[in-house]
């Protein structure tokens, strides 16, 4: 240790008082009460409402998201698929308040950092010691031709909600023999399972209602996550069904749509499906962008202990929209995120340190009914970053038993109905 | 005075030695908290197969946890997971569950077999399953008001043999038929 002399000793003891030891601002607790707004009531941000809450009841929450239900985009598949209603994947707000959340209809349009102030589109401003930020994913225009009009005929069903009526709707009215034809975006992306796994749930339904269709897979990348899984899956329930082609095979998948025509190229090939689902490209959601939070790549880097913004400080940003990895972007991932973000924010107003972060991710993928497949990992801090935990984690085995992915289907239920009420209950 | 008092804040607080020297485990809500996604919050699964972990004692804990991660207990997803996680870890998670309240759940039973099971109860599974299991001290695991489907795929991996059972209750086991063990499980199912 460094020798210190009483004048520079007096010099860390005054700075202590504006500064906490790890270097975040105090928040002066005296006086007005602590509070804290989140942008976004997804998965992230409705989980550190709660969560915050849970903590230190004395702490204000206020929620921002702009619609009163929410749609889960997990399980969301068995919704395309035929298995499950648009009901079931639907969650309200009312759970929140029950915790003393204050939930506000409303759309964020700005956020003043040094100003720590949030304003919505309704007029409203609202104050904050810390703010959460939490806005998902938005969609890059990737493919040419893809537009808002568009997605109306060939959906993206990559945001919950109408987009996945919409899709379902089209594979019921298909023909029996047409085609479907798939478009996964480049990385990185939400779920990135979820494309393949909608394949098989795609082909669950045609199995047993129009078995002479057949599903085309586009890709963007030359390869995607389970993908020995998922293709032992598709060999395993819908032999000749699916077929999957890599990027270097067509020049790097879709490049453009016409909506009108129903008409979707590569840079090889054209193709008349009956129904197209392209997912485009991803970045963090708009608000981020606009609150000046997300880097040259889109997305928003943050410190590793916190998530708070490497930008803009006060400001932590949760979910898809951050630079996680390797936490990946998963519904899990996101709440298991807004539980240590609930807790070092309920530490830093309360002007404490952050005590020692611990992450973890499991993502199921439902490739046909009694069968599914996992992958999961165990996640801590090492240098200030996140860190997989080695040893910890991995796939479904390759070997596994009919038994064992029965177990993981019925799992993967328990976990769509746990980390829903986790989330919303 | 002043000047020592600050001297001991810093040095409290990790400043003077440097953060990642200093790093703490994560506390035991930090690490209970990330069992909530799948086993529901604080340990009380809405099911229909993840168990309930709530109310569980901190040795019965430990113990499943170690065996997870050994491979001792097979499983599918959770031994996966326990590799993630040190005995200290697992200490702590389980001190956090078992301050719990056993978690209540409202299934579909059949009260037939319930009644059965209750009558096979007393003879076969009291000794160690006490209070028609929903004891946590006998460190045998919550079996009270459990999910069904979890009490019977542990029933199938210990008949299996791919789970070892403790002797007696492997004495047990071997006697009783597979309708009155089904009956059981909805004895420990069906408890409020």
């Amino acid at each position: 240790m460094s020798k210190i002399n009483r004048r520079s000793f007096i010099k860390i003891a005054g700075s202590a008082a504006a500064v906490s030891a790890v270097g975040f601002p105090a928040i002066a607790a005296a006086g007005g009460k602590k509070q804290v707004v989140i942008v976004g009531g997804g998965v992230g941000g409705a989980t550190a409402a709660k969560y915050i809450r849970r903590a230190d009841s004395s702490v204000e929450v206020t929620l921002i998201e702009p619609n009163k239900d929410y749609y889960t985009c997990f399980m969301s598949n068995e919704v395309i698929g035929g298995d499950r209603n648009m009901d079931s994947i639907k969650f309200g707000y009312d759970g929140l308040r029950k915790h003393g959340v204050t939930v506000v209809h409303d759309t964020v349009t700005a956020i003043d950092a040094k100003g720590r102030k949030v304003t919505t589109k309704g007029g409203q401003s609202f104050g904050y010691d810390r703010c959460i930020v939490a806005p998902g994913i938005s969609f890059v225009d990737n493919i040419e031709g893809y537009d808002a009009a568009a997605a109306e005929k060939m959906p993206h069903a990559w945001k919950a909600g109408p987009q996945t009526v919409l899709l379902r709707k089209q594979l019921e009215a298909m023909p029996d023999g047409g085609m479907v034809l798939i478009a996964p975006p480049p990385n990185p992306f939400r779920c990135p399972p979820g494309p393949y796994e909608r394949a098989c749930q795609i082909a669950h339904y045609l199995k047993s209602h129009k078995p002479k269709s057949k599903i085309l897979i586009l890709d963007s990348k030359d390869k995607f996550s389970k993908q020995g899984l998922f293709t032992q899956a598709w060999d395993r329930h819908y032999k000749g069904m699916i077929e999957w082609v890599k990027a270097v095979d067509t020049g790097g998948g879709v490049k453009s749509v016409d909506a009108k025509t129903g008409t979707v190229s590569t840079e090889f090939d054209e193709y008349k499906p009956a129904v197209t689902n392209i997912i485009p490209a991803q970045v963090a959601g708009t608000i981020a962008k606009v609150a000046g939070l997300t880097d040259e790549k889109g997305w928003c880097p943050i410190e590793g202990k916190t998530f708070e913004s490497t930008i803009h400080k006060g400001i932590h940003v949760i979910g898809d929209a951050a630079h996680q990895s390797p936490l990946p972007k998963s519904g899990y991932a996101a709440n298991s995120e807004a539980k240590v973000v609930a807790a070092a924010v309920v530490d830093l107003v309360n002007g404490r340190e952050p005590g020692t972060p611990s992450w973890v991710n499991t993502c199921y993928s439902i490739v046909a009914p009694k069968d599914g497949i996992s992958v999961a990992m165990v996640y801590n801090l090492v240098d200030g970053k996140v860190a997989k935990v080695e040893g910890s984690g991995g796939l479904t085995p390759m070997d596994s038993s009919p038994e064992d992915r029965a177990r993981e289907e019925q799992y993967a239920h328990s976990w769509f109905k746990n980390i829903t009420g986790d989330i919303f209950g | 005075m002043y000047v020592g008092k600050t001297l001991a804040v810093l040095l409290g607080s990790g400043l003077l030695l440097g953060a990642s020297q200093l790093q703490a485990a994560a506390t035991a809500t930090m690490l209970a908290d990330t069992c909530a996604g799948c086993h529901g919050t604080d340990g009380a699964s809405n099911g229909p197969a993840t168990p309930s972990i709530a109310g569980n004692s901190e040795t019965y804990m430990v113990d499943t946890m170690m065996a997870f991660k050994s491979g001792e207990r097979p499983s599918t997803v959770m031994g996966r997971i326990a590799k993630g996680y040190s005995e200290e870890e697992f200490k702590l998670m389980g001190s956090y569950f078992a301050k719990q309240p056993i978690a209540k759940t409202s299934q579909d039973l059949n009260d037939t077999k319930v009644a059965a099971g209750s009558k096979l109860f007393g003879k076969n599974c009291e000794k160690c399953h006490d209070e028609k299991g929903g004891l946590a001290d006998d460190d045998s695991g919550i079996l009270a008001s459990q999910w069904l489907p979890y009490l019977q795929y542990s029933m199938v991996d210990f008949k299996a043999g791919s789970r070892e059972m403790a002797k007696k209750m492997k004495k047990k086991v071997d006697k009783l038929s597979d309708d009155e063990l089904a009956a059981l499980l909805q004895f420990f199912a069906s408890q409020q």
